[in-house]
């Protein structure tokens, strides 16, 4: 199931469905059924709107203390705010332009409408509360307020995401500047292209239920072009960096899986059996990923650690992300097994090995885990295997398209990324603070407090 | 002065209270002798932390009590393995209890 969306011509919906709405609708790919015919269900909506604020809760408390807790003490409160403010101004920025960037109504180019929508939603103009938003079954449509909001998570988390590889020693004034580019020139493109009717990878057929590909690929590659780019933390890999609290990276890593149901059931966008389907494999995938994270562990000698399950959890939550409602349970464990034991070799082997200073290791879970999950969806479709594809399913050309989504989303967000924190770097005066803020903290240096007082 | 496992500080101010030792002083410390520290893992990046932790022990008492002190700290802080610490017998010039100001054996 591909997320279809055609949004209900504009503002004047349901009652107005004028002559110029249709010949908008005329203009996308796969007009369905009369829009006038289209009724808003009170359980969707109840759903969808549960199902954004998950999401919201994965984003604040969820990421700032799962990320928090890996950072170093004098870090804490940096890390969390970092993740905060950029989540606030993508919602900002959402509502500002990026909603219709992403989802707006087709820009004339067809050529350009590959990448991006018009801007003749900016500032939500025409949405209205009886304004309505397609779903994936014919005639059954969401308040759109209620689709802006949930996609408007999306991008907040998604930006919060890439924090993870530039802690500890990137400037809070650099961090918003990064945000802001970042979100305009990666994030809105990618998701239209994904998501949005007209989009290039939309209309190849690219499977990506929740944002596999959206979210995880293209947070984890920034992460690493911006990791390359800031450099390495003063003393990495020398000194000691060990996580100072893994009880909060344990507390923020429950309420990720708690809200990741919300992000990966809400996207089925009604509450129906395909939503369900996204939520028994975003546990099961999940469970899997994180015993297998361990016994990998104990495969190289080492001990079943707490944040080997925790690492795990995530990795098992990234891959079946893509694969939510496109696969079956025993597909889903099984996607959930490999990417936990991929990413375990990406943190593990490959990040020492290259020597990158991927510091919370958003590339190697996010980054490595969305490939395989995007990748892996293509295997786990199949009905043979147990997915919801068709019996006519042909593994072989949707795996060609899978690989092709996922390279064309690396493309696009290393060179995003690379613009994002020039100019970044130019507007902030700098990417880095001082050595001597960095370290004696960025809690204090950026914030003047301390995460923990005696 | 006695360097000790954490985990035989209860047996070894139960002894001295059995001495009569009226008082001392406990301090978490860290240090490495013959034990050397644990490797601990994080997602895959080994540090290994030399200094292990430590229990420091400081009682003052009477010279005339000190031997049998020190044989109740070692009896009672030993575990026959490696990293049971050790103690130092040092000689104390003067001691005075601050609220009456008695000095040495009577401000013990």
């Amino acid at each position: 199931m591909v997320r279809a969306m055609r949004l209900a011509a504009g503002g004047a919906a349901g009652a107005l469905a004028t002559g110029a709405a249709w010949a908008q609708d005329a203009a996308l790919q796969s007009p369905p059924a009369a829009a006038a015919a289209a009724t808003v269900d009170k359980g969707d909506t109840a759903w969808m709107l549960t199902a954004t604020v998950l999401v919201m809760m994965m984003i604040l408390p969820g990421l700032a203390l799962f990320y928090g807790g890996l950072a170093r003490a004098k870090n804490m409160l940096s890390v969390m705010t970092q993740v905060g403010a950029v989540a606030c101004l993508a919602m900002l920025v959402w509502v500002m332009y990026g909603y219709s960037v992403a989802f707006g109504p087709d820009v004339s180019s067809g050529l350009l409408s590959n990448f991006v929508a018009g801007l003749d939603k900016a500032f939500l103009s025409g949405v209205t509360p009886a304004s309505q938003a397609a779903t994936f079954t014919r005639g059954v449509e969401i308040p759109e307020y209620a689709f802006v909001a949930f996609q408007m998570t999306f991008a907040a988390i998604t930006v919060a995401l890439v924090l993870g590889s530039v802690v500890e020693r990137m400037k809070f004034s650099a961090v918003m500047a990064f945000a802001a580019v970042w979100l305009t020139i990666v994030y809105l493109p990618v998701a239209h292209m994904v998501w949005a009717a007209s989009g290039a990878f939309f209309k190849l057929g690219a499977l990506d239920f929740a944002g596999g590909t959206v979210v995880h690929i293209n947070a984890g590659v920034s992460a690493l072009v911006a990791a390359l780019m800031l450099g390495k933390r003063l003393g990495y890999p020398r000194e000691p960096m060990p996580p100072h609290s893994l009880t909060l990276t344990g507390v923020g890593t429950g309420l990720l899986w708690v809200g990741w149901f919300g992000f990966n059931a809400g996207s089925a966008l009604e509450a129906n059996g395909s939503a369900a389907l996204a939520m028994i494999n975003t546990f099961v995938a999940t469970a899997a990923g994180a015993l297998a994270w361990m016994l990998v562990e104990r495969a190289r000698g080492h001990k079943g650690s707490a944040l080997g399950f925790c690492s795990g959890i995530i990795a098992g939550l990234v891959a079946v992300t893509p694969a939510a409602g496109n696969s079956g349970p025993f597909g889903a464990i099984v996607l959930g097994i490999v990417a936990s034991v991929v990413c375990y070799f990406a943190v593990a082997w490959l990040k020492p090995k290259l020597g990158y200073d991927d510091a919370l290791d958003a590339f190697g879970i996010h980054g490595v885990g969305g490939m395989v999950g995007a990748v892996g969806t293509a295997i786990v479709y199949a009905p043979s295997l147990g997915g919801p594809g068709a019996v006519d399913y042909e593994m072989g050309a949707k795996l060609v398209v899978q690989v092709g989504a996922v390279l064309a989303t690396i493309a696009w967000a290393a060179v995003g990324t690379a613009i994002a924190m020039t100019v970044a770097k130019a507007l902030a005066g700098g990417l880095r603070p001082s050595a001597e803020v960095e370290h004696e903290g960025l809690d204090i240096g950026d914030h003047g407090e301390r995460a923990y007082n005696p | 002065m006695a360097v000790i496992k954490p985990f035989k500080l209860d047996e070894v101010r139960e002894a001295l209270t059995a001495l009569g030792v009226a008082g001392m002083t406990v301090t978490e410390v860290k240090g490495f002798g013959r034990q050397k520290g644990q490797t601990e893992i994080y997602r895959g990046a080994e540090y290994s932390t030399n200094m292990v932790p430590k229990i420091k022990l400081e009682v003052a008492c009477a010279d005339a009590v000190a031997d049998r002190v020190v044989e109740a700290v070692q009896a009672a802080a030993n575990t026959g393995a490696i990293g049971d610490g050790k103690i130092f017998v040092l000689d104390l010039g003067s001691a005075v209890r601050i609220r009456t100001g008695e000095t040495d054996d009577t401000a013990l």
